[in-house]
This record gives structure tokens, sequence and C-alpha cells, in this order.
């Protein structure tokens, strides 16, 4: 069974382990979520489970969305995100099924995709890590440019240059994934998840957090010591 | 909840909760677990509060001493598990907040006054206050009379 929830990140603090050493910690508030849809491969073309997550009001809702979570018997919800199923395992989740912390039962890790922080429109050296110009030696007003971004020659026929140069442009408020983030603690009474280190995006943000699908290495060797 | 009541809340089973009432000022015995291979010891670090930062968790002190007449600061995370206890050895009469100042003193300088005795004794026993209090006034009508 697929391991996912929707969460709210609350913010970051730190804590002790056993051994007395002092790791970074983000708290995110993990479910409860609902299942709102099940899809099907008759139906929609391949196998799915749809979650809500906040009730909210429905005077604060919209028609259409009062009655799509209204099949799954639910008041509305006011953020939805669904992750794929095997088909065998389409039976685990019934509509209006509550899913909680509990799913990440003997979970070690887990990615957290959420929004990154924007952070408008940025030069390069921000952005991509440039090293900009000099400060001196006859450089004026070009001590933040990148320099130059090749020849129209290296792209011949198109009459400009390559795609996919790096350069000054919108930085953040796009989805990020943090990855292999090791489980410190649960907390099931407060819906609670406790990750070590950070997950992207301000507090408050909607994250999605979901068992790691493929380990970084060295927390591969740590999982398998283990 | 509020987002840092959550942070709190975690927080709260972590803190220890037999932690002496510190000030800035006060002269402290610092016991540091200190782990060295599979044994553990005790050290201690003896000196003047010169300084609290952070709050909950993060709560940190500066401890200050003179170490073969060179200051040394340490800073100890109040709740660290490997801050085994902490001791108030004396009290020290100061009005800052970051006693930064005492790292130009030299010598006899160095030292803090003592907190003024019974002071603290007047304003955690407000009852004794009302009482001696209403005694004065006694006193005072008889002169009168």
């Amino acid at each position: 069974m697929p391991a996912v929830l929707i969460g709210k990140k609350v913010g970051m603090t730190r804590l002790y382990t056993e051994a007395g050493v002092n790791v970074p910690v983000t708290i995110i508030q993990a479910g409860p979520c609902h299942v709102t849809q099940v899809k099907s491969a008759q139906r929609d073309g391949y196998e799915a489970v749809q979650i809500g997550f906040v009730e909210i009001k429905p005077r604060v809702s919209t028609m259409p969305q009062i009655g799509h979570d209204g099949k799954a018997g639910l008041a509305p919800q006011r953020f939805h995100r669904e992750f794929r199923v095997k088909p065998e395992e389409v039976e685990n989740y019934p509509l209006g099924k509550t899913l909680t912390v509990e799913v990440f039962e003997g979970v070690r890790f887990v990615d957290v995709i959420g929004t990154s922080k924007g952070k408008g429109f940025q030069g390069v050296m921000k952005r991509w890590g440039f090293k900009g110009m000099c400060a001196s030696h006859g450089t004026e007003r070009k001590h933040r440019s990148p320099g130059t971004i090749s020849g129209r020659a290296s792209n011949r026929g198109t009459g400009k240059p390559k795609k996919g140069i790096r350069m000054s442009g919108h930085m953040g408020d796009r989805q990020v994934t943090a990855r292999s983030l090791e489980v410190v603690g649960r907390d099931a009474q407060n819906n609670l998840l406790l990750v070590l280190g950070a997950v992207p995006g301000a507090n408050q943000g909607v994250v999605l957090i979901r068992e790691a699908t493929r380990l970084y290495k060295s927390k591969a060797n740590l999982a398998k010591a283990s | 909840m509020s987002q840092q009541q959550i942070i709190d809340a975690v927080e709260k089973k972590f803190l220890k909760t037999d932690l002496p009432k510190l000030s800035i000022g006060d002269t402290v015995d610092v016991h540091v677990r200190i782990i060295e291979g599979s044994k553990e010891r005790i050290q201690v670090f003896n000196g003047v509060v010169i300084a609290q930062s952070g709050r909950g968790i993060g709560q940190m002190i500066t401890v200050r001493r003179i170490v073969a007449n060179e200051g040394v600061e340490r800073v100890f995370p109040l709740h660290s598990p490997r801050i085994s206890t902490i001791e108030v050895k004396r009290q020290g009469h100061v009005r800052r907040s970051k006693l930064y100042y005492l790292r130009e003193r030299v010598g006899k300088k160095r030292r803090l006054r003592d907190k003024r005795r019974g002071l603290e004794q007047l304003i955690t026993e407000p009852e004794k206050a009302v009482e001696t209090e209403a005694a004065v006034a006694t006193a005072g009508k008889g002169k009168k009379e």
C-alpha cells in the first residue's frame, strides 16, 4: 500500500536524538485525509486514488466541488491530490476512507513535495550561482552580469543562441521534491509527522508526503543496515 | 492550535524540567557529560553567566571563566542531554542582560557584586510585607498620639 498524505508545513525546530545529537526537524501536520475519488482503468484510463485535505464550509466552496466531494459523503475539501495504486490494491481505498499519519507506520524515509518560496525575478548570480564579473580591471556596470551567452553559431540555422542557456528570470514558486527525508517521529493524536531537515516552501504551505520512491545511496545503505 | 503552539508542544517533551532558575550574572557550575569512546565522565565548567539567548529547546547560556589569566567562554544549550546538571553557586548584582563589558575588565574589577540579600524574599512574600507595613502604620499612629 503506498503511503501518501497531504499535509501542512507547521515549522521547524530542533530536537535531541537519543545519542544527544542536536538535529534540525520539520514539523508537518499530515492529514487526516479522506478518499474523495477512486479512478479506474476502465473509466479514467489508469488506477489512482484521489485524497482531500482540510474540510471547508460549502459557502466558501463551489457547486462542482461540493458535488464531487459529496459523492464520497464528505464535506467539500480544500486540497486534492492523487496518487497511483496497483489495480489489486484499489479495494483498500473505499470512498470516504480516512487516512491518518498511521499510514507511515514502519516507513523510515519519505519524500516531501511542496512549492518553494517565490523569489521573484532574479539575476544569474542568485538564480544559477554564476560568479559574475570582476569588481575592477575596467569592468563597468556589468559586475553581476552572466557574460557571454555564446554566439548564434553554436546553434546553426536557428539564428538564436542555444535553448536552455541559463539566464535571469523568475526564481522559486515552483514544485520541489525533497527526497529521502528521515522520519524522526509520528504523533497520531495530533496528526504530526516529524522529518529530519528542511522541506520546500513557507510555513503553512501545503505539501504532499509519500514514502521515498528512490533512496539516496547513503540512505539506502542505512535502511539496509537496520 | 496555532503553528507556534504546535511547535511548542512538540518541543515540550524534550525540555528539561529540573533546571534551576538562572539569571544573568550568576556564577554557575555546569556539569558536562564527556564521552570518550565507551567511557563517560563529567567535567565541571565553573563561571559567570554573561548572556542568555534563544527560547524553548534552543535556549543557550554563555558562561565565562578565567583560565590561566585568559578568558574562556563556552556556550551551552540548556536542554542538551550532554549537560547533566547546572548548579547556581552565587547570584551577582547586574543591570544588563548581556555582560560583554566583563571581557574588557581585568583583575578585581571582573567580580560582580552579590545580589542584595532579602530583596528577593520581599518580592516573593508579599504577605510579610503587608504585615510589616501595618506594623509601621500602627507605630506611626502611636507617635502622633
